[in-house]
């Protein structure tokens, strides 16, 4: 066999990749969903004061940043069953991905707050501020357009990790183009496809990212 | 630490606006402030000269509550800052009684640190409704009364990146006498900026000692401005008080030799 | 089953798995800094078709996923005649892969060199070869180290994905044992602990000492 794209076979299947990309978006934005709120959990966990807690989650970070998430998406979803508890691809998926990506933004949002001047903080002590109105009014909306470029390099990352998710079954995009190749034998159009659709999310995203991060700026007067 | 030798509360008739009391501070080894005490009385104006590393600075940061004190207790309107009292007996402070007592006191720092997401107004405002529960409007014509006072009302809506450092610097008067404070401190407030624009903020502190009744600590490297507008001053070398008085006699009549070196080491440098 | 037990039954099989993973890597890392040392200093040159050339690659590579190019690089490059065994199809896609980002390093390093070095290579006449070699790349090796370290291990993680073409890593070994044993927390708790070890005990020191031995040459330590 030798290169011959066929256009009436990429007719056929490009129905269901499409479908099957709604899958992997909502794969992605779920799994970011999830990142985000944990990320937070486990960056606020690191200021506490509290030594024991910040070393704790300090290397739970390193440990989940420094192994393979595929690796991490086989565990969450084998270890279940051997003590009993059977998750569902899709819910182990989520919990992997979203778990994967939360130690990557619990680092942007740590570096986030830590680029805000000292002086912020003292200026909030001297007009008697709470720590939580320092945080909401003051410390976050600082924090956070300095931080949007590295959240929206994950989104970016997240949703070009989804097709790890295959390895165990959610028909998300890759699943998908493994099965139309399985049952057509023909490897070229599929795959290709895949690579296609991808660029095409994930090129126009950057941009809009950057762009967003300009317009949050400018709103917050910076 | 015995605490015994420190009252609860100053008895009436001796209960300056500020009393440091055998105030300590040290990182580590290296002792910042040894055996502190100094009286600041209502409506006093003090002013804190001395080489860099004396520690003025940090006597102004301990009253702010932004540095911790590692012996004595600071006492402000009678009551201990640092401390609380519990069970007949002084324990230090937790976060909710220093909320209540840090509500006293005023701060101004050398670098303004205003809100930069903010209009000059909203960084005016923020205490004002946030700390002090204020409504919106009461909080707007309590901060456009003082944006006035220091001229600074028709820059109301701009950001802080807009503004010059001596402008910036107003506003941050503006914010922190919007809390209405008992005592205001002024931390080096005109050390970065350009010369020509040091006189709009001496302005306003100048106004403030006239006009008002406010207790006032000031750290300040501008000795002439000190001896003008100051009821007192105190000369911090290593750590202590080593001469205060009157500004006439302290840089008209010095009686230490320290503080007579210093001043003829500032006046050469001008 | 103990975890000694375990070990003993397993062991070699991971440890063999641990060495492939290790080739793997050592392999992908050695392309991806030949490639992003190349699509780097192209993305900078003044030749159009170099300067294009160096863009489409490191887009494509990193708009797309890795598995997606991995299984493009192993299923259809045959078609176009190009047969790549697993084992090097593997490293080469990892290698691609991560060189993309790298590429991005490398620019970036590059052109956050101060620009009055520029001038003064300059003002010496240095050819712009001579100017890079000597003056500027040196400079740019020193600021792009750091980020390098943690490139690399985002490499390390992607060789995991080697397994899916039947490459015998140690992620493939985890998975076969699971599937004959059932006993998924020994296996790939162990696969998880073992990549941990590697990123954490080899990797980032050795790119530490990379990094001391740089800021010595520069003077800086």
């Amino acid at each position: 066999m030798s290169f011959n794209w066929r256009w009436d076979f990429t007719w056929d299947i490009l129905p269901r990749l499409l479908a099957a990309t709604l899958n992997t978006l909502i794969a992605a934005g779920a799994g970011y969903a999830i990142a985000l709120v944990l990320g937070l959990i486990l960056a606020l966990a690191q200021r506490t004061g509290w030594r024991g807690l910040t070393v704790a989650v300090r290397e739970f970070v390193e440990f989940i940043r420094s192994t393979p998430l595929v690796l991490q998406i086989f565990f969450v979803f084998y270890v279940g069953p051997q003590f009993g508890i059977r998750l569902s691809p899709w819910t182990s998926g989520m919990i992997a991905i979203g778990l994967h990506y939360s130690a990557y933004l619990s680092e942007v949002y740590r570096a986030g707050i830590e680029a805000v001047p000292k002086g912020q903080w003292e200026a909030c002590r001297a007009i008697n501020m709470s720590t939580r109105d320092t945080y909401l009014r003051i410390i976050i909306p600082q924090a956070l357009p300095p931080s949007i470029a590295g959240m929206g390099n994950y989104l970016v990352g997240i949703f070009k990790d989804t097709p790890m998710l295959s390895v165990i079954g959610v028909a998300e995009l890759m699943h998908t183009a493994n099965a139309i190749g399985s049952e057509s034998y023909r490897f070229l159009e599929p795959y290709t496809l895949v690579g296609v659709i991808f660029l095409a999310i994930s090129l126009p995203t950057a941009g809009l990212i950057r762009l967003f991060e300009g317009w949050v700026r400018r709103k917050l007067g910076l | 630490m015995d605490m015994s030798a420190y009252p609860l509360e100053l008895p009436e008739g001796d209960r300056p606006m500020v009393r440091f009391m055998n105030v300590t501070k040290s990182y580590g080894k290296l002792v910042v402030l040894d055996q502190l005490n100094l009286d600041i009385s209502e409506g006093e104006m003090v002013s804190v000269i001395g080489p860099s590393g004396s520690g003025k600075t940090t006597v102004l940061r301990m009253l702010m509550t932004l540095e911790t004190i590692n012996g004595g207790v600071i006492y402000v309107d009678g009551k201990p800052l640092t401390h609380m009292p519990k069970n007949g007996t002084l324990v230090p402070a937790d976060e909710k009684y220093l909320r209540r007592m840090r509500a006293s006191i005023g701060m101004c720092f050398q670098h303004f640190n205003l809100f930069p997401h903010m209009t000059a107004l909203q960084n005016c405002m923020e205490g004002p409704v946030q700390v002090l529960g204020l409504s919106k409007a009461e909080a707007r014509a309590r901060s456009e009364e003082l944006l006035t006072m220091v001229g600074m009302i028709d820059k109301k809506d701009q950001h802080p990146s807009r503004l010059s450092g001596g402008q910036q610097q107003r506003v941050a008067i503006a914010r922190a006498l919007a809390m209405r404070p008992k005592v205001m401190l002024f931390d080096e407030v005109t050390s970065a900026l350009d010369p020509e624009v040091i006189g709009e903020v001496t302005n306003v502190i100048r106004k403030l000692v006239t006009e008002h009744n406010l207790t006032m600590l000031m750290v300040t490297h501008q000795m002439g401005f000190a001896r003008d507008i100051s009821d007192r001053v105190c000369f911090f070398f290593g750590g202590k008080i080593e001469e205060q008085g009157p500004p006439d006699e302290l840089f008209g009549n010095p009686q230490r030799d320290r503080t007579k070196q210093f001043l003829s080491a500032v006046k050469d440098a001008d | 089953m103990s975890i000694w037990e375990y070990m003993q039954i397993y062991g070699a099989r991971l440890a063999s798995g641990t060495a492939i993973t290790c080739a793997q890597f050592v392999l992908a890392a050695l392309i991806a800094i030949v490639v992003a040392l190349l699509a780097g200093l192209g993305k900078l040159s003044q030749n159009w078709l170099i300067r294009g050339t160096s863009v489409v690659y490191i887009e494509i590579f990193r708009g797309t996923s890795l598995l997606v190019q991995l299984y493009w690089i192993f299923f259809v490059l045959p078609l176009f005649g190009i047969t790549l065994p697993k084992f090097v199809a593997g490293f080469v896609s990892v290698g691609l892969n991560v060189g993309s980002y790298g590429a991005e390093l490398v620019r970036g390093a590059i052109q956050s060199v101060p620009k009055g070095q520029w001038e003064a290579a300059y003002a010496l006449s240095m050819s712009p070869a001579k100017r890079m070699r000597r003056i500027i790349l040196p400079q740019a090796i020193g600021i792009m180290l750091p980020p390098w370290g943690n490139l690399l291990i985002e490499l390390l993680k992607g060789t995991a994905l080697v397994s899916l073409i039947s490459v015998a890593d140690l992620m493939f070994q985890a998975k076969q044992i699971n599937a004959s044993t059932f006993l998924s927390a020994q296996s790939f708790g162990i696969a998880l602990v073992i990549y941990y070890i590697l990123a954490r005990f080899f990797i980032t020191p050795f790119m530490r000492r990379m990094e001391r031995a740089m800021a010595r040459r520069l003077g800086k330590a």
